[in-house]
């Protein structure tokens, strides 16, 4: 396997967790809602995910029991921020605490268990073509998905009826209800899709990236996600070449630092906050002012008021 | 809303009294924790020590732990263990040193003792161990393994205690096999799997087929397993999570530090001293040696057993900096304490620059 392979290789399995987190958060954000317990969700589904798939010695019902515990966690969330109105900030960093420390206690009986990982891809003859074969043809399941994911949540938001009704719902709530749309039904489903996704990439990082549990082992990658969906300007192409960006400046100062090239390592490593920095700069300048936010973005929404 | 405040205080210092109260006959031991104990690395094996306390003294003191108590304003952590009647306090990360002092200052007759640091008081000790004993162990077992000539470092903050783990390492290496190159990555994090792994996969693209860590989880052992390479593990017994790669592990062992500590809270002999013990005490222990032929094996028990006698020292002298010239011998026949414990520099063979 050459060198360029083994760096592009990495970049995908470091920018796909980003990736499906993000997702899930940037069409949750574009229905009007800022759930900032992406971290909290993500490291409750890497240790139900973990727990599930050494129980049952399936990785199938792993993830599925991944994106079930993190949905759970959205629901609550959904319940606190929709039904009763509350603050959408401050529960979205009580989710957090909540999802870590609860994520803690569910994989504490299974600290210090090791799982094979799932491996990638093999199709007979494709997979091993020089170049680019691994990249195309050797990837492991979740890659393949997230990136479906993006290119179906392009069509989605783009050419869709539901997609224009999710966006009407984040841009102005106040007419999305006017005109009799379901403004609180319609979000909670989007905060269910933004806990499915994030339960995916916990159960990415326990079950693909690195296959054992610890708590903590998310390491602020919830808080990167929240960062790469406002770089991204709310639109899932974007995304796409964001995770990647994001994933890749950390890949690409390791590797750096282990060919010797003598890149300092500590400005590489911030690399992605100051293009998220530049992103917001650049926005605001290209539209003279004001924000690519979604309208009502993390604002509540009671009806007849 | 207020009155309901003030109410919920003055419960919570009603229970801590009797909390208190209630312990005079039992000594209260606290431990603070910097990562949670199910690390299975530094804090794991910080909490083993608490429970060989509870083991060994367990009729007449109890324990209590911490865990994840964030450095910057750990002395809340530490005040609330002193507040709740406990007399000697382990604080057990670099980071908790200021405020282990300042929280210790207030109380005089409350004992505490600081894990890898350098200040001390009447009433604070510090502890540290000798880790780069087991490196230099580490380094003559990788030297001899490899066959790239390429050894892999996952490193963390360029600090001293890391700083003299590579290079330990690296002289190791050197005594067996004067051919050996290490290529070293900093991933800037104690604590982060995924990176980690990133770190080890760069590594192992450069050629490494040896692979060692000073951060905390079992990622990169995983990767090189992976890879079908060699590795080492961290702080606790890695093998579990890769049976076929793990060479053996560095063991952090505090658990007779901290018995004999207590034993010394106990009968009245406390007193604020500073311990740095190695493999002579037990405090850096190996984990069995796997993974490789049986005269590897051997040459790793014969440099382990030289290290615990005192007929070896990792960093005898003569030593050399990067540049070719001689480090200033200033202990006996070896680097002192203090070079070590300051050690900012590469050594000879290194061809890399120290992060600033």
């Amino acid at each position: 396997m050459d060198m360029t392979q083994a760096v592009l290789l990495t970049i995908l399995t470091a920018a796909t967790p980003l990736l499906l987190a993000a997702l899930g958060e940037l069409i949750v954000e574009r229905a009007g809602v800022l759930n900032l317990g992406l971290e909290g969700m993500m490291a409750t589904g890497a240790a139900c995910g973990f727990a599930a798939a050494t129980l049952t010695d399936s990785t199938g019902l792993g993830v599925v029991a991944a994106m079930l515990s993190a949905m759970l966690l959205a629901s609550l969330f959904g319940f606190v921020t929709l039904t009763l109105g509350a603050n959408q900030v401050a529960s979205g960093l009580a989710l957090t605490i909540v999802g870590l420390g609860l994520s803690g206690l569910i994989g504490a009986g299974f600290v210090g268990t090791s799982r094979t990982a799932v491996a990638g891809l093999q199709i007979e003859g494709l997979s091993d073509l020089p170049g680019f074969g691994k990249i195309l043809f050797g990837q492991d399941p979740f890659v393949y998905a997230a990136w479906a994911l993006t290119f179906a949540s392009i069509v989605f938001l783009r050419w869709t009826r539901a997609g224009l009704i999710v966006r009407s719902v984040g841009e102005n709530q106040t007419s999305a209800h006017a005109i009799g749309l379901p403004v609180l039904k319609i979000r909670f489903w989007a905060v269910l899709f933004g806990g499915a996704c994030a339960g995916l990439a916990g159960a990415y990082l326990s079950l693909v990236y690195t296959p054992f549990w610890s708590p903590g082992m998310t390491a602020g990658r919830g808080w990167i996600a929240l960062a790469l969906v406002v770089f991204a300007s709310w639109f899932p192409m974007r995304l796409l070449l964001g995770a990647i960006l994001f994933g890749g400046a950390t890949v690409l100062q390791l590797h750096a630092q282990a060919a010797s090239l003598g890149l300092p390592s500590q400005l590489l490593s911030a690399l992605p906050y100051l293009a998220t920095l530049l992103a917001l700069v650049l926005m605001s300048l290209g539209r003279r002012g004001g924000s690519a936010a979604p309208g009502s973005l993390g604002q509540s929404f009671v009806p007849d008021r | 809303m207020k009155q309901m405040i003030k109410w919920l205080g003055a419960a919570t210092l009603a229970l801590g009294l009797t909390a208190s109260a209630g312990a005079q006959e039992k000594l209260k031991v606290g431990f603070v924790y910097v990562g949670p104990v199910g690390d299975f690395g530094y804090s794991y094996q910080h909490n083993q020590g608490r429970l060989a306390v509870e083991k060994a003294l367990g009729d007449k003191v109890t324990t209590t732990f911490l865990e994840n108590v964030p450095e910057p304003d750990s002395d809340r952590s530490i005040e609330q263990l002193v507040r709740t009647g406990h007399k000697l306090i382990f604080t057990t990360s670099f980071g908790y040193m200021e405020p282990t002092l300042k929280v210790a200052a207030k109380y005089p007759n409350v004992h505490f003792e600081h894990a890898t640091g350098y200040k001390r008081a009447a009433n604070v000790a510090t502890y540290s161990a000798r880790f780069h004993e087991g490196r230099y162990v580490q380094g003559v077992i990788a030297g001899k393994l490899t066959k790239s000539n390429i050894l892999g470092y996952v490193a963390s903050f360029p600090i001293p205690e890391v700083v003299s783990g590579i290079n330990a390492f690296m002289l190791g290496a050197q005594s067996v096999n004067p051919a050996v190159k290490v290529k070293i990555v900093w991933a800037n994090t104690w604590f982060d799997p995924g990176k980690e792994a990133d770190a080890a996969k760069a590594l192992l693209a450069q050629g490494a087929d040896v692979i060692t860590q000073h951060t905390d989880s079992p990622a990169p052992l995983q990767q090189a397993e992976a890879a079908g390479k060699l590795a080492f593990g961290q702080a606790s017994d890695m093998i579990r999570f890769a049976p076929k790669t793990t060479l053996t592990s560095i063991v952090d062992n505090w658990d007779d530090y901290y018995i004999s500590r207590v034993k010394a809270q106990l009968d009245g002999s406390w007193k604020s001293i500073d311990t740095w013990d190695g493999m002579s005490k037990n405090m850096v222990n190996m984990a069995p040696y796997t993974n490789m032929p049986d005269d590897v094996k051997k040459l790793a028990m014969e440099t382990e057993a030289a290290i615990k006698s005192g007929k070896l020292d990792a960093f005898k002298c003569p030593v050399f900096g990067q540049d070719g010239k001689q480090i200033e011998c200033k202990g006996k026949g070896a680097l002192s304490d203090e070079q070590v414990l300051g050690m900012n520099y590469y050594i000879k063979g290194i061809d890399d620059t120290l992060p600033k």
